[in-house]
């Protein structure tokens, strides 16, 4: 029996909406069959909170008196550096900025304490941040310097915008070689001394709709503690990635592009986070309702850890030197058991996406659905797909002829 | 009775020298684990370890180091979580080497055993949020 959007908003407005997340769901649909859960819930809500590099926001912090263009000048958020080529007052700043001093990795591994990540936890968790700016000086916009303590509740408009999050499925890391190394996937010991691994797994968003059926611009989310919605397919978005019998893909796949209004956001879901000899990122949580249209969407939605395969990529040559070998792979089932078994040696597993908290995500989006204050969206348009024949490209270098 | 405490040694330039950590072992019975040191020549030296063995000879132990003139201070729980910045994502427990930092099977969460922690301190810097603090 096939429902629409509209039909369960309007269980929802009627608080008669079934919502589970995404963890229910699969007990549901082994006790009851596919079919009689399908009729019976209404949405499933999903959850992720990770460390996403591709995280940013943006700003307009109003005029002064007089004008200043900062714009093509510097401006600095507690020394650390905002991007200003756009509009006169509008800055954007990334998650992985860092401060001009920061030592990076001149004493390797470096600790890369604070980052743009940090200052836009700080702003959410309603601090005020130092806002130190220089510009070149206009006819219509005067002046040069600016010095002043900054608020988000000032701001004229404080945007969240992510150009990728939420990746569907990655990589569980290694490092083969014989000295410690430090990555974007954590500190990994040497001679396989231990794997991690950065998904949610069965809670992920992207793993629980895996072909994109409801997932799609314009889709409305839970965002770093507010609401948001999908903006487009995220960076790098790759639906033609390897999948398994069960199309869900075994290596990293989809993305998203989400944005949302900073303002409505909390620090506990928006974290500045540090990667010991790699650098600052901020780590996000994103929730997205999936609407149980029929069985099909259903049934990719009550996908187990053990039914979600990656792929065990060596950090110390393939992944760096981009070469396509793997050194195997393995479920999240096991991944979260603490060991998997490589080479006939056990190896302890760690994860960097935290679980408790993306189930805290999924959680708070059924409850925010089941009080009717969040209701479900059709996507505006649809994220491409395997059909697309979308798929990630890498750089090809041509060499660049110095003229004489 | 047996005892096993945690104690922060430091030594003056000129003692960087001396055998004294073999003394402690040969002449007073102390079983030792190296949590962390930091011994160069010529300069102060800096040591963090675990004695055990008996009452009695951890007391004399200590006071031929105190004789000697090595700096005595005991560790306490050197090491805390701060709970409000801890994300239980779980980048800690394979760089635990004692097991103090573990993830909870049934809930998932990660939990800090503070008796097992020997403050060697490879979770501060490897905790992406930070929440791992030292107190000295």
């Amino acid at each position: 029996m096939a429902k629409t959007v509209a039909e369960i908003n309007e269980k929802i407005r009627q608080g008669k909406a079934v919502v589970v997340n995404a963890e229910e769901i699969i007990d549901l649909v082994a006790k009851k069959g596919i079919e009689k859960a399908a009729r019976e819930v209404d949405v499933v809500t999903t959850g992720t909170f990770g460390p996403m590099c591709g995280s940013s926001a943006y700003f307009n912090l109003g005029h002064t008196k007089p004008r200043i263009k900062l714009g093509g000048g510097r401006v600095y958020l507690n020394d650390v550096p905002a991007y200003t080529g756009v509009a006169a007052v509008d800055i954007l700043l990334g998650a992985t900025a860092m401060p001009d001093d920061d030592p990076r990795n001149r004493q390797h591994p470096g600790p890369f304490n604070y980052g743009g990540g940090h200052v836009i936890e700080a702003l959410v968790a309603g601090k005020d941040v130092k806002l130190v700016a220089a510009a070149y000086g206009t006819d219509c916009y005067p002046r040069k310097k600016l010095e002043t303590w900054i608020n988000l509740k000032d701001m004229n408009d404080a945007v969240l915008f992510n150009m990728r999050n939420a990746y569907q499925n990655y990589n569980v890391a290694v490092n083969a070689s014989d000295k410690t190394i430090y990555t974007y996937m954590g500190v990994l010991k040497p001679r396989i001394g231990n794997a991690n691994y950065c998904s949610a797994g069965q809670l992920s968003p992207l793993l629980n709709d895996s072909h994109y059926m409801t997932i799609g611009i314009g889709t409305r989310i839970f965002l770093g503690g507010g609401v948001g919605y999908v903006a487009w397919q995220g960076t790098q978005h790759n639906p033609t990635s390897p999948r398994g019998d069960n199309g869900v893909p075994t290596r990293g796949a989809g993305t998203l592009a989400v944005i949302g209004d900073l303002k409505g956001m909390s620090p506990r879901f928006l974290v500045g986070t540090s990667m010991l000899g790699y650098g600052a990122t901020m780590t996000v949580g994103i929730g997205v309702p999936i609407p149980v249209l029929n069985e099909d969407i259903l049934r990719n939605a009550s996908v187990r850890d053990d039914e979600i395969i990656a792929a065990i990529v060596d950090y110390s040559s393939a992944y760096p030197q981009r070469e396509p070998d793997i050194v195997g792979e393995v479920s999240y089932g096991e991944l979260r058991s603490g060991r998997i078994v490589i080479d006939g040696k056990q190896v302890p597993t760690a994860s960097l996406s935290s679980y408790p908290r993306a189930l805290e995500i999924a959680e708070k989006l059924k409850d925010w659905i089941v009080k009717g204050e969040f209701l479900l969206t059709e996507p505006v348009a649809p994220l491409p797909g395997v059909e697309s024949g979308v798929s990630v490209k890498p750089l090809v270098e041509r060499p660049i002829e110095e003229e004489e | 009775m047996a005892i096993r405490k945690r104690v922060v040694l430091q030594f003056p330039t000129r003692m960087v020298e001396q055998p004294i950590i073999y003394h402690l072992v040969k002449d007073y019975d102390l079983v030792l684990n190296v949590l962390k040191a930091s011994v160069t020549p010529r300069e102060e030296g800096l040591m963090v370890l675990e004695l055990s063995g008996a009452r009695k000879d951890y007391e004399r132990g200590i006071k031929y180091l105190q004789d000697t003139g090595v700096k005595i201070q005991s560790l306490g729980q050197d090491i805390r979580r701060n709970e409000e910045r801890c994300t239980h994502c779980g980048a800690c427990v394979t760089v635990c080497p004692t097991g103090a930092l573990f993830v909870d099977h049934k809930t998932k969460m990660v939990n800090f055993d503070a008796t097992r922690c020997t403050a060697c301190e490879l979770c501060v810097l490897a905790c992406p949020p930070r929440a791992m603090e030292v107190y000295l």
